[in-house]
């Protein structure tokens, strides 16, 4: 049991949906979530296929402890072929959605072919059926959840969605649930409107049975325990969330600034998460109003902020005057220190478009950042750009080129093909902030080594989730290590991706790991689960799924010389603070990692490595 | 006499209760004695020091063992930090 042993396929071709088994081979061997679902989509697609083509696949996941009582078990995933990478994709979400599928008994929802026009599906336990999307095309998340919640008349419904950035092929487009949850990166809401799928809509009162119900709750409850006790996930990101992050990561010097030209922001403290919780000139109110938490979570890292209303981005429009997610880390990072900007409210509202019309904040701002820097440098001009003037830490700039995106305007229609596509059009791809074509997050690797490594080698392209050494380079968790050497990053990393691809494919929250171990989290697996499920096992199937991604990818076309950084990162060092002179030293990082991976020297895994994890 | 040195201090999260009354955002100038250690500025400041989690000399982590031992300098940022997280 914690499975529901039942998958929903849906032909949105033929506009059928039925029920069918989860192959528990498949279910013993790849857990669930990300490991299961990517099982599928290997076994049912070809890797070479167009990510925006009918052939491809796309898979809404839970994972075994989604809807039970496992702190943070309200987890779930999308998995396909990522249309701005060619890679596998994986965008993980919180919010309430995916517990409510859990709960109407699906453990996934297998989405093939393209509907001939736009559709919803609608689940109400068993009862599955498309339903016409005519009326909600064209509007965005806020509407389109508003109008579902209208026409079903219950209050309980959970809804998962696309915006307009969805519908109009923006690369890095994502699916928004619960209307500020996001499974974000990679542009799977892209793939979503290539289907003509403009959203699912919920409602579960079925439940989830556990195997074992008394050892679950004994082990849930100790898991609950750690997190409470422990001084980050009990105080820490309750009390400051995420963006506590952006003082921390300025002061140690690898806050990538003005599209990595440099790695540390002058403006850093006003757009962080101390400057949120200070009065604002404005209206004399703090950013930051209340606290929001996901299903089951006892952490409550979420932000909720409350916009000055005569801030020029806002003023006249009373729909972004209410209260909103928000800002998170990654995204204050992307529309502030990336773009030069310190403008904390054009932050926040730029973080709302992309809610607003689902997009990822982390590839948008750093696209725009490119734009700057081909902006700055002459290489592109208000010809090209509408007559907006992309100089870095222009809040106007900013507003206006991210409407313009969400919408498929102007510039905008550019900025929405990522920073890869931008910059090669202009002759310039260095200055495009990707790994195999997906925007680096907020981490310098100039100043954070092990973050080199981990984006070079993230199998949905630069991610800081699938290997957060942050934790141990600059946090000091569990222990600290030195950020500005390369010696044994090639091993953390190789753990953390493993253990990391366990837990995202447990229905679970990845930052129960700030204070939860494998050791921890095992021993909930097991007591839900059929089957033993120890942590040696947990490292297993982690290191299977890694495997399983990375094989795919190969099949996809790509090989080692993708497993690269930007030619910034890795030649332009860094100019100021404690990584002053250095570069990522990713060479040093890269032989010894495909050595410990049971690889060839060429990053392709061996017969042996393949054999011993039953690949 | 003892001579002294002006460094600047930097407290963040609920560390920032502990900054100087005269301190613009979260830092401030202070004036300690020479050679003084960060152990001996976290003591002065009243800072727990259970919550000095991550301690920063001019950006650079400063281990628990090494605190008391290495003099800070004239100019030197001292920036601290409770456990904290994010992603």
């Amino acid at each position: 049991m914690a499975w529901t042993r039942k998958i929903l396929r849906v032909d949105l071709s033929n506009g059928t949906c039925g029920s069918e088994p989860l192959n528990m081979d498949w279910a013993f061997k790849y857990l669930g979530q990300r490991g299961l679902a990517s099982k599928y989509l290997v076994e049912e697609t070809d890797p070479k296929v167009d990510p925006l083509s009918p052939d491809n696949k796309m898979i809404f996941a839970t994972g075994p402890l989604t809807a039970t009582e496992a702190p943070t078990g309200g987890r779930w995933s999308v998995i396909t072929k990522g249309p701005l990478t060619g890679a596998i994709a994986c965008s993980n979400s919180g919010g309430f959605f995916g517990a409510e599928l859990k709960n109407a008994g699906w453990d996934m929802i297998i989405f093939e072919g393209k509907s001939p026009k736009p559709v919803y599906l609608s689940i109400d336990n068993d009862n599955a059926e498309l339903l016409d999307a005519g009326d909600l095309w064209g509007r965005s998340v806020w509407e389109t959840e508003d109008k579902i919640r209208e026409s079903r008349g219950n209050p309980f419904v959970r809804v998962a969605c696309i915006g307009r950035a969805g519908e109009n092929g923006v690369l890095f487009a994502g699916v928004i649930n619960d209307k500020d949850r996001a499974a974000g990166r990679s542009g799977v809401g892209a793939v979503m409107g290539s289907k003509n799928l403009k959203a699912v809509v919920v409602r579960g009162t079925v439940g989830v049975k556990v195997d074992n119900p008394n050892a679950f709750k004994k082990a849930a409850n100790a898991a609950r325990k750690v997190l409470a006790e422990n001084a980050v996930t009990g105080e820490g990101l309750p009390t400051y969330g995420t963006q506590v992050m952006m003082n921390i990561v300025n002061e140690t010097g690898a806050l990538p600034t003005r599209n990595a030209g440099d790695s540390q922001f002058d403006g850093a403290s006003k757009i962080s998460g101390e400057a949120m919780l200070e009065k604002r000139a404005g209206d004399g109110k703090p950013h930051t109003v209340s606290t929001k938490g996901c299903y089951g979570c006892p952490i409550v890292c979420g932000r909720v902020s409350q916009m000055d209303p005569e801030h020029f981005s806002v003023a006249g429009k009373p729909r972004y005057h209410g209260e909103s997610g928000g800002l998170e880390y990654e995204a204050a990072w992307a529309f502030g220190a990336a773009t030069g900007i310190d403008d904390l409210e054009s932050l926040q509202y730029a973080n709302m478009i992309c809610n607003e019309h689902g997009m990822d904040p982390i590839s948008l701002g750093s696209t725009i950042a490119a734009a700057m820097d081909l902006y700055e440098q002459g290489v592109i001009t208000d010809r090209d750009t509408g007559g907006v003037a992309l100089k870095f830490g222009s809040a106007e700039a900013l507003v206006t080129i991210v409407e313009q995106t969400a919408k498929g305007e102007g510039f905008g229609k550019e900025i929405g093909q990522g920073s890869r596509r931008l910059c090669e059009k202009y002759g310039k791809p260095e200055l495009s902030m990707s790994v195999k074509g997906q925007e680096l997050p907020a981490y310098d690797p100039r100043g954070i080594q092990g973050m080199g490594l981990t984006y070079a080698t993230s199998n949905r392209g630069a991610c800081h989730l699938r290997s957060y050494t942050v934790a141990s380079e600059v946090l000091g968790i569990p222990e600290k290590t030195d950020p500005l050497t390369t010696d044994g990053k090639a091993g953390m990393v190789k753990a953390l991706q493993d253990a990391t691809a366990a837990v995202d494919s447990t229905g679970t929250c990845i930052f129960t790991t700030f204070a939860l171990t494998l050791d921890d989290i095992a021993p909930e697996v097991d007591a839900a689960c059929e089957g033993d499920w120890s942590a040696d096992k947990m490292v297993e199937v982690g290191e299977r799924i890694w495997n399983l991604e990375r094989k795919y990818n190969l099949n996809a076309g790509f090989t080692a010389a993708d497993d690269t950084l930007p030619k910034r990162i890795l030649k332009d060092a860094a100019k100021t603070g404690p990584a002053s002179g250095k570069v990522n030293d990713l060479g040093k990082m890269l032989p010894e990692y495909y050595q410990l991976r049971g690889w060839t020297a060429n990053g392709v895994p061996s017969n042996e490595t393949l054999q011993r994890l039953a690949l | 006499m003892l001579q002294s040195m002006k460094i600047r201090i930097k407290l963040f999260a609920l560390l920032s209760r502990y900054l100087p009354p005269d301190s613009a955002g979260n830092e401030a100038d202070l004036e300690v004695p020479d050679g003084a250690t960060a152990a001996a500025i976290i003591a002065d400041l009243g800072l727990p020091s259970e919550h000095c989690h991550l301690v920063l000399v001019n950006g650079v982590y400063l281990a628990p063992g090494a605190r008391g031992d290495r003099p800070l300098q004239e100019g030197d940022a001292l920036a601290i930090w409770p456990p904290v997280a994010g992603g």
